[in-house]
C-alpha cells in the first residue's frame, strides 16, 4: 500500500477545497486524495493531480475548476496528471467517507473485504439507508466506472458502492 | 533506442484497446438490460481512458502536429495494428461476452508484464490499466459461466460464440518485428510468453462453465500486419467520423 504523503502547501488548501468533486459534489478533490502536491514557486501555482479511473470524464472538469478556483484568487495554476503512484482508495479520507455515507454512497471496505463483497457474495455492504447488512451486488459496474450497484434486501432501496481500488 | 519501433509497439497495444471500446460504444442504450447496458459501457470508457494515455505517449514521441485524437481517429485502415478479435461484430451477447473474456485473461496478462517496463510511462499505465482489467476480467468471466451454466439456450448460444471466435486467439500472442525490438529493450512485454498460462485460464473458466473448450487447429492473424477482417472498414467509417466531416473539431 501506498503511503500518503501529499505535498499541498498550506496557504493553497482552502482554494483546493473550494473544489468538488463533479459527480459526488459533496465531496472535495482534497476528500479524495486526487491532489498530490500543490505549491506556489514564482507567483505561480503548480498542482499535481492524479486522475482516479482512466476514463473518469471528471478529470478534465476537475482539472478546469482547479484553474478557475486558483484565477479567482489571481493566480495562475498548472496542472500536471500524474499517474504513477497510481491512484487508491486508501488516499480517501476518513472525513471523505462518512460524507459519501451521508450521500448515499456506501464507502469501499477494506480490500479484503470488497474481495469477499464482489466476488464471493458475502453480505456484509451496509445499506446507506437502513444500515443493514443484508445485501446483494446488482452489478460490479453502477451509474459510473468507480462504483458498483447494491440493493438492501431488508429496506428493499438500491445504492451504491464506491469500489475499493487499490 | 529506435523511436519508430517504440510508437509503433505502443500503437500495437494500445489499437487493441481501441477497436474494443469502439465495439463496446455500439452497445450503448442497446444492452440486454440496463445493468448490462451500464457494465459495457463502463468497460469501453475504462479502454478508451487507457488509450488516451498511451496515445498521449505516442504523440509525444512522433512530435510535430500529432496528437492522441489524430492517432485515434485519422488513420487509415492499413495504419490500425488491433488484433483481428476486437473489431468481430456484436452478432449477439454470447459474441459481446465471449470477444470480452477471450481479450480479457489476455490482457491482464499483458498488462502484468509491461507493469515491469524499463519504461516508466508505460509501467505507470499498466500498473494502473491493472486495477481496471481485473474488474473487466471477474465481470466477463462470470457471464461466461452464467451463460455456459445457464439455461439451454445460453449454454448453446454462448458455446457457439466461443467456437466463432476462437480461431482468433492466436493472433493475440504474435510477436512483430517493432515487438520484438522493444522486448530486446527491456520495453516491451513479451506476448509469446504467455500463450500457455491465456489457454490454461480459459480452459478452467470454460469448464467451470460446463462448456467445451474448442479443438479447431486454424488460426486467422493479420490485424497485427494491418490487414484486417471485412468488419474493419464499417467501424472506421463509424469511428472517423466526426474527425473527417469536420476536421479539427473541439469539443
Amino acid at each position: 500500500m501506498v503511503k500518503d504523503n501529499p505535498n499541498i502547501a498550506s496557504h493553497l488548501r482552502p482554494i483546493l477545497e473550494s473544489v468538488p468533486d463533479p459527480e459526488i459534489p459533496v465531496l472535495t478533490i482534497l476528500d479524495l486524495g486526487m491532489i498530490r502536491e500543490a505549491v506556489e514557486v514564482d507567483g505561480e501555482v503548480y498542482v499535481k493531480l492524479s486522475p482516479t479511473y482512466s476514463g473518469c470524464p471528471a478529470t478534465d472538469v476537475i482539472s478546469d475548476d482547479i484553474k478557475t478556483a486558483f484565477k479567482e484568487n489571481n493566480l495562475l495554476a498548472h496542472v500536471e496528471f500524474v499517474i504513477s503512484p497510481p491512484w487508491s482508495t486508501n488516499w480517501i479520507t476518513e472525513d471523505g467517507k462518512r460524507k459519501m455515507r451521508e450521500y448515499g454512497i456506501a464507502p469501499p471496505l477494506s480490500e479484503s473485504a470488497d474481495k469477499k463483497a464482489l466476488l464471493d457474495g458475502e453480505k456484509i455492504v451496509p445499506c446507506t439507508l437502513c444500515r443493514s447488512t443484508n445485501t446483494h451486488m446488482v452489478s460490479q459496474f453502477g451509474s459510473t466506472p468507480c462504483k458498483a450497484l447494491f440493493k438492501c434486501d431488508d429496506c428493499l432501496e438500491p445504492f451504491d458502492y464506491f469500489k475499493c481500488l487499490i | 533506442m529506435n523511436k519508430q519501433a517504440l510508437y509503433d509497439y505502443i500503437l500495437g497495444v494500445t489499437d487493441n484497446s481501441l477497436i474494443l471500446g469502439q465495439r463496446l460504444g455500439e452497445l450503448c442504450g442497446h444492452g440486454p438490460s440496463l445493468e448490462t447496458d451500464i457494465a459495457i459501457t463502463n468497460i469501453a470508457l475504462d479502454l478508451l481512458g487507457q488509450c488516451r494515455s498511451y496515445y498521449q505517449y505516442a504523440a509525444k514521441l512522433k512530435g510535430g502536429d500529432t496528437t492522441e485524437d489524430s492517432i485515434a481517429m485519422l488513420r487509415k485502415e492499413r495504419d490500425y495494428v488491433n488484433v483481428l478479435l476486437v473489431e468481430q461484430p456484436n452478432e449477439h451477447f454470447g459474441y459481446v461476452i465471449a470477444r470480452q473474456f477471450l481479450f480479457d485473461v489476455f490482457h491482464l496478462l499483458q498488462m502484468q508484464e509491461l507493469q515491469k517496463s524499463i519504461d516508466e510511462t508505460l509501467a505507470s499505465i499498466a500498473t494502473k490499466n491493472i486495477k481496471e482489467t481485473l474488474y473487466h476480467t471477474r465481470f466477463s468471466s462470470d457471464w461466461i459461466k452464467r451463460l455456459g451454466d445457464g439455461t439451454e439456450e445460453s449454454h448453446v448460444k454462448i458455446q457457439e460464440a466461443i467456437n466463432d471466435l476462437w480461431p482468433y486467439t492466436k493472433e493475440l500472442f504474435q510477436v512483430t518485428k517493432a515487438d520484438q525490438e522493444m522486448i530486446n529493450a527491456g520495453i516491451g512485454a513479451d506476448v509469446s510468453k504467455l500463450e500457455h498460462a491465456y489457454y490454461k485460464q480459459v480452459a478452467e473458466v470454460l469448464e467451470e462453465a460446463t462448456l467445451q473448450v474448442p479443438e479447431g487447429k486454424y488460426f486467422h492473424k493479420g490485424g497485427k500486419k494491418g490487414i484486417h477482417t471485412e468488419h474493419m472498414g464499417p467501424l472506421l467509417a463509424e469511428l472517423q467520423y466526426m474527425q473527417r466531416t469536420y476536421p479539427n473539431m473541439n469539443w
